[in-house]
């Protein structure tokens, strides 16, 4: 439908007896992506909310079901939701050295028909934005990446990258904060610390920031 | 601080652990927190704590602690077969602990997960708001990691309440840990299933398989399908009921990621979970479907539970 580019639905469900998932909609759009943000701080405001973290494009509220039922949340939401968002400020800008010579390179390289400096020049063209930090301490989803380098996840999945290890997958982009599983495929290398346990909050990068990637040699 | 019990024997995996750290979920860590936040509860209000204080994890086996102090102790959750200087000790109940006393555990008889509380509450790091070990960042809860023999932990201060032995919790007023049925909610992606996977979703027996850990248990039954296009990552919860590419579904528990994509076809209720946690990799699960007014009603009937630990003295 025509419709649903304009005005986006928002669908609300019970995520248990004490949450609820608002999603806003089902692409992934920066202007969807600084709704939900704006959504999820003004229903983290509620004494009634005990957390409200934003996705790519939707919400999740977790309340206190002592001081509010998933009606009275979801009507919080739609009537916050209706409000045309604040202006979102520009998020930080972090730069961040890459060494273009991950394992996954050559083998990326050859299925996009790209050489490995192309790949290089590619993804750090655009600055990208952090839609969401989560999955594992620190890590960011980030993107849109360009569609020059859109790959499906690799089949099977790593069971373990080294932390610091750039990658790509879909049309987003990351860098994995930890040594942990991972099937997205690895372009490169970063010494930058992402994961930082001993800051508050602990990580450097958060949703609506920006991220812009240069090449650097070893 | 006064040292009150040494570790002589760890047990398997024996964590520091509390209500988990909710604040911390923006950054991408876990909330984690104790898996049966019941037993945690019920633990520390015997022993006068408020449910807040931080108690110990014991999974699949129980330590061997030393009193090095006295202390007023509470054993709950899991029934590892508690024994204080070689006398059958019970659980569930507040009981007092000389200097110099043994609490140790048999076999495991029922359970996964036992709790124990001291009066005071046990010390240990604070990261990001809470005393709970994260593993992953190896911060908070006994310096990041789970206990070691020769460890001596200590308490974080007076308990808020005069400490009594001898209070109980009646069974009654307990979780039904041996009905393997956990109770759930439509998740917001049930739609996805096939009329067909839905009944066999809230139908067929399940089984939790060797991957089963604090982060989440993957069930072994009939496999499920789900249609539609990949799902952009949303922010989860615990008790969320996750169907990924192969269709054999995950639970996710207390240590859950943070976001994922995979859709979620339902999500056990919070009464529920206590039940979920003493669950063992082998044992059989059914997920029951209901509404939101009928999960209301059961974290109600466990809330009084807990309550009359906070009013009574000893009953």
């Amino acid at each position: 439908m025509r419709a649903d580019r304009t005005r986006p639905r928002l669908r609300i469900q019970p995520l248990g007896d004490a949450a609820l998932l608002a999603e806003l909609g089902t692409r992934l759009d920066t202007a969807l992506n600084t709704r939900a943000i704006a959504l999820a701080a003004a229903l983290k405001k509620r004494r009634d909310v005990r957390q409200a973290i934003a996705g790519y494009a939707s919400v999740t509220v977790q309340f206190d079901p002592d001081q509010a039922t998933h009606e009275s949340v979801a009507a919080a939401i739609e009537r916050l939701a209706a409000k045309r968002p604040p202006m979102a400020e520009p998020g930080r800008l972090h730069r961040i050295p890459v060494t273009y010579d991950g394992p996954d390179i050559e083998s990326v390289a050859t299925r996009l028909d790209l050489s490995p400096e192309q790949i290089a020049e590619i993804h750090t063209r655009p600055i990208y934005r952090v839609f969401l930090v989560g999955f594992v301490p620190g890590w960011a989803y980030l993107g849109p990446l360009a569609e020059e380098l859109e790959l499906p996840r690799r089949h099977v999945p790593r069971t373990q990258v080294p932390a610091g290890s750039v990658a790509i997958a879909g049309r987003q982009t990351g860098i994995y904060p930890l040594p942990t599983p991972g099937g997205w495929h690895l372009i490169g290398r970063t010494k930058v610390r992402l994961f930082l346990p001993d800051s508050d909050p602990p990580c450097l990068f958060r949703a609506g920031d920006r991220v812009k990637f240069f090449a650097t040699e070893g | 601080m006064i040292p009150v019990l040494r570790v002589q024997e760890p047990g398997l995996f024996t964590t520091v652990q509390d209500l988990g750290r909710p604040n911390a979920i923006s950054a991408g860590v876990p909330s984690g927190g104790a898996m049966d936040r019941f037993a945690h509860s019920a633990a520390n209000l015997l022993v006068g704590n408020d449910p807040s204080h931080a108690t110990l994890e014991c999974t699949f086996s129980g330590p061997h602690l030393v009193a090095e102090h006295s202390c007023l102790i509470a054993i709950t959750g899991a029934d590892f077969d508690p024994h204080v200087n070689g006398a059958p000790a019970p659980a569930w109940t507040g009981i007092f602990l000389g200097a110099g006393d043994r609490l140790t555990f048999g076999a495991r008889r029922s359970g996964a997960r036992a709790y124990v509380a001291v009066a005071g509450g046990v010390e240990a790091d604070r990261w990001l708001g809470s005393l709970s070990t994260n593993l992953m960042a190896a911060r908070g809860g006994f310096h990041g990691r789970p206990l070691k023999s020769g460890d001596v932990l200590t308490v974080a201060g007076e308990p808020r309440k005069p400490a009594v032995s001898g209070r109980r919790m009646g069974e009654q007023l307990r979780p039904d840990y041996d009905d393997r049925t956990l109770h759930a909610i439509a998740g917001p992606h049930l739609e996805r299933l096939s009329p067909e996977g839905r009944g066999l979703l809230f139908e067929a027996p399940y089984r939790v398989s060797r991957d089963a850990d604090r982060m989440g248990y993957r069930l072994e039954g009939p496999q499920l399908v789900t249609s539609g296009e990949e799902l952009l990552s949303f922010g989860l919860v615990s008790g969320a009921v996750q169907v990924p590419h192969n269709g054999q579904p995950i639970l996710l528990m207390a240590d859950h990621q943070t976001a994922g994509g995979y859709p979620v076809v339902a999500t056990v209720v919070s009464a529920a979970l206590p039940i979920a946690a003493q669950l063992l990799p082998g044992d059989e699960l059914r997920l029951v479907e209901i509404d939101v007014e009928r999960a209301t009603e059961m974290r109600k009937a466990l809330e009084r539970g807990l309550d009359s630990l906070r009013l009574g003295s000893g009953r």
